[in-house]
């Protein structure tokens, strides 16, 4: 065991870079969110409300204010594609882990190199992919149309349903991964119980394999609906531009829009929804915690 | 045999074997990699048009390799991702040791955090606050500033590999030694550092992949001459499908996924989990 001084030095570097060039950008985005725009990109005094106002409300020309709902739906939208994406992982992901589990443990290190090795390849190239599957002259039409279903291609991309194919596809292993570590770690004498007590297939996942797995579940759920909310490859690329998602308004608002203040309101925006559903797992696990304690 | 026969007639009820569940995955197996397939493919397709298939061509691939604004930004990504590597994993190993040697320190749980932030933070918030931050204090550095950025979100990455490492090797060596009365110093430098060096060469290679691949932060960041290749390939794709890009895609591909199976072959068996799923360790760290 180190002395407690000399942990402190070794975690100072990376408490420093994370800190500086992590944190407090975070902090100088906060105050850049309360000021007014500069016309060629950055930010000027006089500090307003203005940014987190233009959310809802046009300003007219008479400066009065009319209510305006159209960021209201893509930020309604993209809080409903994250959800529906994590939901989706959640259905897709938990048997997969479950049987990943039930494998001997050969199988097992290979099963999940397999689930995890997608996440290390670029998320650019992933998305792309679909676009050569989907697209009018792509392989999914090609494959339709040579089977005879149709006699002309179907409009597969550029719709939200491809939005949410690319958002699954992308975010699927941090759905996986925990929920796996969580029935790991699952003491198996508890399922043999459950069945000595005349518990079916049923009543054991909703009894004895879900409670004990929600920690891993609600993990598994921030780690995807987090990087799913704030997309940006998946509906530029495969929403074409017609699907804009909260992360292309926030990417807009520093390349073609030029409104640094308005960006880094809704950039607060999401991540003030990523701490929400952090505090969300927080009181998951550990209520869960109490409940296995008791 | 026998055994698992006979065991099958007293026991009706074998939870490990579910039917329906193997097809399901293996059907998920191939969602998750048939794409990438269809991709190398097609890379390997000599006809312009890229679905139409006439035969097996390594044209495009020498087309990309001519291609002098590819190579300038290949350039880029890969003096990017050394820099950032280097950086990113002397900061891990120490934060690793902090973490795992110190015992339980004050602030401990606060600064773990920190550190595991840029794996919950959203890109997007990522890329503008750090563009922001970069213009605010009027950082403009070329390649220093994407060397800084990526340093920042490569080290949770090098550093949960050498911390399952460290976890793995237990203190045992490390109490042997000082019981023969070897200095701190020399114990770290005879018998942990040793023992670590799967762990980083692990980390070291999963920061560099994380580098390598990272798309939006360098988008927001990069300025004109330091373009990375992600962001370079970026733009063709925003002009359409073309076999070019297909095969810069398959060679990008392939080198994240063979230097991702390369570190997971590195590191031991126990920690492969935590090496693999880095997604996972970090999940377990903030439960």
């Amino acid at each position: 065991m180190l002395n407690k001084r000399s942990a402190y030095w070794l975690i100072l570097p990376a408490v420093l870079v994370i800190g500086i060039f992590g944190a407090i950008p975070l902090l100088i985005s906060l105050v850049y969110s309360f000021m007014s725009a500069n016309p060629y990109g950055g930010v000027q005094a006089p500090m307003t409300f203005g940014a987190y106002v233009q959310m809802l409300y046009d300003q007219d020309f008479d400066g009065s204010l009319i209510f305006m709902p159209d960021y209201f739906w893509i930020a309604f939208r993209s809080l409903y594609l994250a959800l529906a994406t994590t939901i989706l992982s959640l259905l897709v992901g938990f048997p997969v882990a479950w049987y990943i589990v039930c494998q001997s443990p050969t199988r097992r290190k290979i099963l999940l190199t397999l689930v995890s090795l997608p996440f290390w390849i670029n998320t650019l190239i992933r998305t792309y992919c679909w676009i050569l599957i989907l697209r009018d002259e792509g392989l999914a039409n090609k494959l339709f149309g040579w089977l005879g279903f149709i006699s002309h291609p179907l409009p597969l991309l550029y719709n939200q349903g491809s939005v949410l194919l690319g958002l699954v596809y992308t975010f699927l292993p941090f759905m996986v991964l925990p929920i796996y570590a969580t029935l790991e770690r699952l003491d198996p004498r508890l399922i043999e119980a459950s069945y000595d007590l005349y518990a079916n297939r049923y009543q054991l996942f909703r009894r004895v394999i879900w409670p004990l797995t929600k920690p891993g579940i609600a993990a598994g759920t921030v780690l995807v609906f987090a990087p799913a909310l704030g997309s940006f490859l998946q509906p530029d690329l495969l929403g074409g531009g017609k699907q804009l998602l909260i992360g292309s308004l926030i990417e807009m608002q520093f390349t073609s829009s030029r409104n640094w203040p308005f960006g880094a309101a809704l950039s607060m925006l999401v991540t003030f929804a990523v701490i929400l559903s952090l505090a969300w797992q927080r009181w998951r696990s550990k209520r869960a915690a109490r409940a296995q304690a008791a | 045999m026998m055994t698992t026969a006979a065991r099958r007639k007293i026991r009706p009820f074998d939870w490990r074997h579910n039917p329906g569940f193997g097809i399901f995955s293996l059907a998920v197996m191939s969602f998750l990699y048939l794409p990438l397939v269809i991709l190398v493919v097609y890379s390997f397709n000599a006809n312009r048009f890229v679905t139409v298939w006439t035969g097996f061509s390594l044209h495009w691939f020498t087309r990309v390799a001519n291609n002098g604004d590819i190579r300038h930004a290949a350039w880029v990504s890969v003096l990017v991702g050394v820099l950032a590597t280097i950086c990113s994993t002397a900061i891990a190993i120490a934060a690793a040791l902090g973490f795992e040697r110190g015992g339980r320190f004050k602030g401990e749980a606060a600064a773990n955090s920190l550190v595991m932030m840029p794996l919950v933070v959203p890109e997007i918030v990522t890329a503008i606050t750090t563009l922001i931050f970069f213009s605010s204090i009027g950082f403009h550095f070329g390649v220093l500033n994407l060397v800084l950025a990526h340093t920042v979100f490569c080290v949770p990455f090098a550093m949960l590999p050498i911390q399952a490492r460290l976890n793995t090797i237990g203190t045992a060596y490390e109490d042997a030694g000082r019981d023969l009365y070897g200095g701190e110093w020399r114990i770290f430098m005879r018998i942990t550092l040793p023992l670590m060096v799967p762990g980083i060469m692990a980390g070291a290679i999963l920061a560099f992949v994380t580098s390598l691949d990272d798309f939006l932060i360098s988008f927001m960041v990069s300025s004109a001459g330091t373009t990375t290749l992600p962001v370079y390939v970026y733009g063709m794709m925003r002009l359409g499908v073309t076999p070019e890009v297909n095969a810069i895609s398959t060679i990008l591909l392939v080198i994240s996924a063979a230097l991702a199976l390369v570190a997971f072959l590195i590191s031991r068996p126990n920690e492969a989990g935590a090496a693999a799923g880095t997604a996972a360790a970090a999940a377990t760290a903030t439960t």
